[in-house]
């Protein structure tokens, strides 16, 4: 600790911090622009110079390392002398729009301009123009109010984990940019607008929305992967008009991923369902809700008579909140029927007796920055956990070693100390070689430097993706990543795929005594079906066969926010309900964090939160317990006593080995980062922003032996369903593998994620 | 995108430099891009960002910040004369007054038959004999006066 004085106020202070985060800790603000507690520091804004007693000028507070005895002031004559002088050249060249400008209001050179500037500027003659980027349809430019702090420009190298932005040309001439015509393709890229201390680069969706002290604030948590980004939902007049991070160190630092901060555009979809509607003799009508659950709770009573409770059932979208969940398997259970779940993409149950709680993360998620050793298997990480992917690259770049067993290489942006990429069939196998390395047999090829490589190190974990948990092995995928994590002595976790993928397990929303899962009901739907939140065609691992389910049960009931086009062929009552924001709830995050939030808009027309519209179902169900005032009081009912006993990744059987028969290829189905959900589908900048998702990618050794080239249409199939998708390559892919990305409109008429598939010329 | 002569040439130049700081070779990977194109043209910036493993924006900001890089066509010789003081003190005005006469294009021009461009420059450091010019970034002549113009010119095919 080095002793120091900062205006006159006496500071103890760690050795090798800076004369910033010391009067950052001791509450002595000294304005800055180019310096950010979370990016290196650049120093050339000069805006943070301060006097130290001896130094014969002016230091940069960020940039000056403590020293004993150091004597610092921040506000003497002289260094506000700089502040004013610096201020007055940061303004000779930016416009002064602030009266058009989105920044307005919540600008930091606005702010630091009234509280160090001087009244007025000497400067008279002619101010630079710099022209517009077209950088993409998330982020706004307006560079001639830039003043090239480069924070933009360290985003995407310390952060990003690649370079978008860069500052071009020499001092009156510099400019930032990215590289010519290119547009910011990062799954973090909307963080550059948090940093932008000025209105130079804001968000395209919001531009001229409202004025930022018009927006109400709500807190709230995010809800397009499991990780529960803390957020705040900026509304007005009862619209959700952005969304940004709360910042919270334990989950998202300050960030936020693109997917959490745009998707709100998908609140506002064209086909919101605003009244409860029915179909009779094939026809939709709009009704009042009255009406709706007298028809829904008669329809399920007869069905319930005729065939028995085991032919009702339920499934929910992991995107639902604990409440919701903890109603819906309770109406379930209350019918007399087990047959409710939320695992909508997973397609291998036989694991699930030997389940001893929820499968978590396996540690905290400020722990994953501190791994020294990790296997990720499975998974596409930066479309699925941008900030856990974010916190891993932290680690990397920090010495740890990632190791990847994946039917994927997509570039992660880190260095990966080993990887094996196999296609799916491949992958339980080739973890089992992980295994015998590490149980001491040799074996050849990448198995074993994987093994080497998590025999490293002192905190280790062996993650498992989402595609590990889709994968129609999966029970044999994690039987064998608890005998390598056991043998190497690291932590076994999952990454859960969505908000509630933890919080699902603990509301009691999955079969606990030999009802249907997921799997069997989307399979075979049982005669009254509801469905909360759930669209077929995205959502669930077969789509084609989920919506031929569907389509064949006797009665459907859909609680849903949209009026899907699958939902209006395969429902028979639509109820509309409230998506996140407009209702309060909980989510469990995959570290079982529990976060509750309120609602931050009154829901849209005749929409009601679902847990609210369950609650009556049940009443008129004339079922017990449904007595509820407030969703806090469901919450502590559904999550009674301490979350952390009920997560448990640790299998009480393993699940052997077993031979696989795979035809001549196999589909490699990812869920696109932005067709994950139903909010996220239909967030149309997001949607923009990477349209070229819908290709079916093969390497160049099948593409030619398949005699087709690059860019062409051909037709994939699998089953009865088929899609024409364009061919593109990808030599980093598997051999005898297709990747064809699910969840949207474009691939919805195909089957399974991992399943055989063939492709011919359209 | 580049010849095997200069990637041979980049390559002598990556090997100064630890393995994994292929970027230190950025600049002379520009330069040998530049002699041997003429002139860098963003495909040409991008290819060499691919070729030291750098994004290629990396790569324009290097290119974009010293002025001896022609982001531009640039004619077949490129005749740079310095303007400052001393070369000013020595009659450099009246060595650009004669080129631009000669040649009939102003700075930052190129004849149409596409043989010369006049570009100015600040101080190359020799200080002693101007006034003076390079060709092509790599040749410098010193001490000018119209005849030795004349005669440089000449020699330029």
């Amino acid at each position: 600790m080095a002793n120091i004085e900062m205006d006159g106020k006496a500071l103890s202070v760690p050795d090798g911090s800076t004369v910033i985060d010391a009067a950052d800790a001791a509450g002595i603000y000294i304005p800055r622009f180019c310096y950010h507690k979370k990016l290196s520091v650049a120093a050339n804004c000069r805006m943070c110079l301060v006097e130290v007693e001896k130094a014969p000028k002016l230091l940069p507070a960020c940039a000056t390392p403590v020293m004993e005895g150091m004597k610092v002031q921040t506000r003497s004559p002289k260094a506000l002398a700089a502040q004013k002088a610096v201020m007055e050249f940061m303004l000779i060249n930016h416009p002064l729009d602030c009266p058009i400008c989105d920044q307005g209001g919540e600008c930091q050179l606005q702010d630091l301009a009234v509280g160090y500037g001087k009244g007025g500027s000497r400067y008279q003659e002619e101010k630079r123009v710099v022209l517009n980027k077209n950088i993409g349809p998330l982020i706004s430019t307006d560079m001639t109010r830039c003043i090239h702090c480069t924070r933009c420009v360290r985003f995407g190298q310390e952060i990003g984990g690649i370079m978008e932005m860069g500052q071009i040309g020499r001092g009156e001439h510099s400019e930032i940019t990215p590289f010519l015509g290119h547009a910011v393709s990062s799954e973090l890229s909307g963080n550059m607008i948090d940093l932008c201390p000025v209105g130079a680069l804001t968000s395209k969706p919001f531009r001229y929305k409202a004025r930022s002290w018009e927006l109400k604030h709500t807190a709230s948590v995010a809800p397009h992967d499991s990780l529960g980004s803390n957020i705040e939902i900026h509304s007005k007049n009862g619209t959700v008009l952005r969304v940004v991070p709360r910042e919270n160190e334990e989950i998202n630092q300050c960030w936020l991923s693109d997917r959490d901060r745009f998707a709100y555009e998908g609140l506002a979809a064209k086909d919101r369902l605003r009244r409860p509607m029915i179909k009779q003799n094939d026809v939709w009508r709009e009704c009042d809700w009255q009406y709706a659950l007298d028809f829904a709770v008669h329809a399920l009573q007869a069905l319930k008579e005729k065939h028995g409770a085991q032919q009702v059932g339920a499934l929910a979208t992991p995107q639902a909140t604990v409440e919701e969940l903890f109603l819906l398997q309770k109406v379930m259970r209350g019918m007399g029927s087990d047959n409710v779940d939320f695992r909508l993409r997973q397609s291998d149950f036989s694991a699930d007796a030997g389940l001893q709680g929820a499968p978590w993360l396996g540690m905290a998620v400020a722990e994953v920055s501190k791994l020294d050793s990790v296997l990720l298997v499975g998974t596409n990480l930066r479309a699925d956990h941008p900030l856990l992917a974010l916190r891993l690259r932290q680690a990397a770049k920090h010495g740890a070693r990632v190791s990847l067993l994946n039917p994927l290489d997509d570039d992660l942006f880190m260095p990966l100390a080993a990887k094996a990429i196999v296609s799916p069939a491949a992958m339980a196998e080739t973890l089992d070689q992980v295994r015998r390395v590490l149980a001491g047999e040799t074996v050849s090829g990448d198995a074993q430097k994987i093994a080497a490589n998590l025999q490293q190190g002192e905190s280790k974990a062996v993650l498992l993706g989402n595609l590990a948990q889709h994968h129609p092995q999966f029970s044999e995928l994690h039987s064998l990543a608890q005998q390598i994590a056991a043998a190497c002595g690291a932590k076994l976790g999952f990454l859960g795929e969505s908000a509630n993928s933890v919080g699902g397990y603990l509301a009691g929303a999955l079969p606990a005594a030999g009802g249907l899962n997921a799997g069997a009901m989307l399979n075979n739907a049982p005669k009254a079906t509801i469905l909360l939140g759930v669209e077929p065609e995205g959502d669930t691992y077969n789509p084609a066969q989920a919506m031929a389910a569907l389509r064949s049960a006797d009665l459907v009931v859909a609680l849903s926010a949209y009026k899907s086009p699958t939902l209006l062929k395969s429902a028979d009552v639509l109820l509309p309900i409230a998506p996140f924001s407009e209702t309060s709830g909980t989510f469990v995050s995959t570290e079982g964090r529990v976060q509750s939030f309120a609602a931050a808009v009154k829901p849209l027309g005749e929409a009601r939160p679902a847990w609210k519209v369950l609650r009556v179902l049940g009443n008129l169900l004339a079922l017990d317990g449904f007595d509820y005032d407030s969703s806090e009081q469901v919450r502590d009912v559904a999550l009674t006593g301490a979350v952390s006993v009920k997560l448990n990744n640790t299998l009480k059987t393993l699940k052997p080995l077993s031979k696989v028969t795979h035809g001549a290829l196999q589909r490699v189905g990812d869920v696109s980062a932005y067709h994950a959900d139903a909010i996220v589908r239909r967030a149309t900048s997001l949607q923009t922003s990477h349209a070229a998702a819908n290709n079916a990618r093969m390497n160049g050794a099948l593409l030619s032996s398949l005699g087709l080239c690059e860019g062409v249409l051909i037709k994939v199939s699998q089953g009865e369903g088929s899609a024409e998708l364009k061919a593109a390559r990808d030599d980093k892919l598997p051999d005898a593998c297709v990747r064809v990305a699910a969840g949207s409109a474009a691939t919805a008429t195909l089957g399974g994620l991992f399943d055989e598939i063939k492709v011919e010329r359209a | 995108m580049l010849s095997s002569e200069s990637l041979i040439q980049i390559d002598r130049e990556v090997a100064k430099y630890p393995p994994n700081n292929k970027q230190s070779a950025v600049m002379s990977a520009l330069r040998i891009a530049q002699i041997e194109k003429g002139w860098l043209a963003p495909e040409t910036i991008e290819f060499v960002a691919t070729y030291l493993e750098i994004p290629a924006i990396a790569a324009w900001e290097v290119a974009t910040f010293y002025n001896m890089y022609e982001l531009k066509p640039v004619g077949k010789y490129k005749l740079t004369v310095c303007t400052n003081l001393p070369c000013s003190l020595m009659g450099a005005q009246s060595v650009v007054e004669y080129l631009q006469d000669k040649l009939g294009i102003g700075f930052n021009e190129t004849t149409s038959d596409g043989k010369f461009t006049l570009k100015m420059s600040e101080c190359m450091g020799s200080c002693g004999e101007g006034p003076l010019l390079t060709i092509n970034n790599h040749k410098m002549r010193v001490q000018l006066t119209p005849a030795k113009i004349d005669e440089i010119l000449a020699g330029l095919e």
